[in-house]
């Protein structure tokens, strides 16, 4: 399997024509949904020539995609979702994944938007406006990277690329309905885009369909001497078996944090994937509240420190929301961050004991469906909580230790979708990507073009 | 606001002065609450008892130029 099925692709024909319905799409309803801060115009159309001239092939060869706009895309100042940054000069050479993803024929369409400086869950962005949920645009798409899960959903691209810090691929791809995929922590390169927690960010695809989601993952996979933390491991294609099905995979459901705190839906959706893929057993990743806790601070900390001197320089030009959590976070005393590091550890060393019995663990990827628009509380089990920082509340353990996550969208109805997690042990996406389709394909897990 | 609130307010005060960070007032509530929210969450990892041998998850790799790829 080496090719995008017709399917995976919202046009077919010549190259030049799909992108310019593609272009023409996004002028007519992303006024409506706000996913894209800057379209790539030119630059679409000239990639779409080289591909219909045979310049350019690829097994995403006419895939349209776009990307958050904290990549590097020469010519565009990379924004990161602030006031501050749209003032640096423009990126002089795209981000390691944007010639990646270019050099196996996909074409990109412009960046997108995002949260500020990616600490958030909503995407909500005081000053570029929201991207708006596309399955009802009165309810937030998710963050930080919404406006890659609305131009998904939307139909505006058949692939966003994406950051996840604590949870801002999958919470997108779940509220959105689409499916993500996280992979391990250091497996692509995240050179030449713009950071928020070093210890903790992640870079990776959002799309319409598991094979897209699987042949961008491997179109990017490869070292980088420019990102410290890649990985020097061969490339691990997940493409050739991602039709293998989900047999002899041992797969059970997350117990305790992760069967809590959440609405019945959210724990529904992951008992009809575990029903499906015949996984009746439950188990426990112990001490998974104090792993969020711990990246919690970890997060605080850390990106309060990469922002010191703009939170010095121009508080006011931040938004309210980021700026008094960072000024927050560069307030914690240094011992309570060295210890959370080495937690990180142990609770790392306790999730490799977990696979040792099991390949697969499905877990809730919200403990809800999308909030409105604004909506600053929820109540989940009984207890107010603030939506902004609890949204991740099932996705933040995870990240914390690098384990890679494919995000599966389900819809339990006519609504709007859940997301389930589909985790696995560190460097084994190609297993989460192998469920994912399982789910898939018979039905369980689906991608629904938004009705815009 | 938990009991610390005291603590917390005395806190905010000396080490955004030592980092020479400004505070508006009509930040100072949120500010405050976030700060409570992330000592919680600060000491709630602290109570977790791990031996003295137990590293730091990021481990540092010297940088060769003969490692460059």
């Amino acid at each position: 399997m080496t090719a995008p099925a017709k399917s995976d692709r919202r046009r077919e024909g010549p190259a030049e024509q799909a992108v310019a319905a593609a272009l023409a799409r996004i002028r007519s309803i992303d006024g409506r949904v706000g996913a894209f801060t800057d379209v790539t115009a030119e630059r679409a159309l000239a990639t779409a020539l080289a591909l219909d001239d045979g310049a350019v092939s690829g097994p995403l060869a006419g895939v349209a995609f776009g990307v958050k706009n904290l990549f590097d895309v020469a010519g565009l100042a990379t924004r990161a979702g602030s006031k501050i940054n749209r003032e640096l000069a423009p990126a002089g050479r795209d981000a390691a994944l944007v010639t990646r993803m270019e050099a196996a024929g996909a074409v990109l369409l412009g960046a997108l938007n995002m949260g500020e400086y990616a600490y958030d869950f909503t995407g909500e962005n005081v000053h570029d406006g929201p991207s708006r949920n596309p399955r009802d645009l009165t309810r937030m798409s998710g963050g930080s990277s919404g406006g890659s899960g609305a131009a998904v959903a939307a139909g505006l691209v058949d692939v966003a690329l994406a950051s996840d810090t604590n949870g801002s691929i999958r919470v997108p791809s779940a509220l959105c309905g689409c499916f993500g995929l996280k992979p391990t922590y250091g497996r692509l390169t995240r050179a030449r885009t713009f950071p928020f927690v070093q210890s903790l960010d992640h870079l990776g695809p959002i799309a319409r369909s598991t094979r897209l989601l699987a042949l961008a993952y491997d179109a990017m996979q490869g070292p980088d001497r420019d990102d410290p933390a890649t990985t020097t491991r061969a490339p691990e294609p997940a493409a050739p078996s991602l039709d293998d099905g989900a047999g002899g995979l041992r797969i059970a459901t997350l117990g305790g944090h992760f069967a809590r705190g959440g609405e019945p839906d959210c724990f529904e959706a992951v008992a009809r994937a575990a029903a499906f893929l015949g996984a009746d057993r439950v188990v426990e990743l112990p001490e998974a509240a104090r792993a969020r806790a711990a990246a919690y601070v970890i997060t605080a900390t850390e990106g309060a420190a990469l922002h010191l001197d703009r939170l010095r320089a121009r508080p006011d030009d931040f938004d309210p929301a980021v700026r008094d959590r960072m000024i927050a976070g560069a307030t914690i005393p240094a011992p309570y961050v060295a210890k959370a590091q080495r937690f990180r550890r142990w609770f790392a060393e306790a999730a490799a004991h977990v696979f040792d019995e099991v390949d697969v663990l499905l877990a809730p990827a919200t403990p809800c469906r999308a909030p409105r628009l604004g909506q600053t509380t929820f109540t989940l089990d009984g207890v107010t909580l603030p939506v902004r920082p609890n949204l991740g509340v099932f996705t933040q353990p995870i990240s914390f230790i690098g384990l890679p996550v494919a995000c599966a969208p389900v819809f339990l109805d006519d609504g709007l979708p859940l997301g389930v997690q589909i985790i696995a042990a560190p460097w084994r996406e190609a297993d989460a990507l192998r469920v994912a389709r399982a789910l898939e394909t018979a039905g369980v897990a689906q991608f629904r073009e938004a009705k815009l | 606001m938990s009991e610390d609130a005291d603590k917390l307010d005395a806190h905010l005060d000396a080490a955004t002065a030592l980092l020479e960070l400004r505070v508006a007032p009509e930040w100072r509530g949120s500010i405050l609450s976030h700060l409570d929210a992330t000592m919680k969450a600060a000491r709630f990892v602290s109570e977790f008892p791990l031996d003295d041998e137990v590293e730091p998850a990021p481990v540092f790799a010297p940088a060769a130029r003969e490692d460059a790829l």
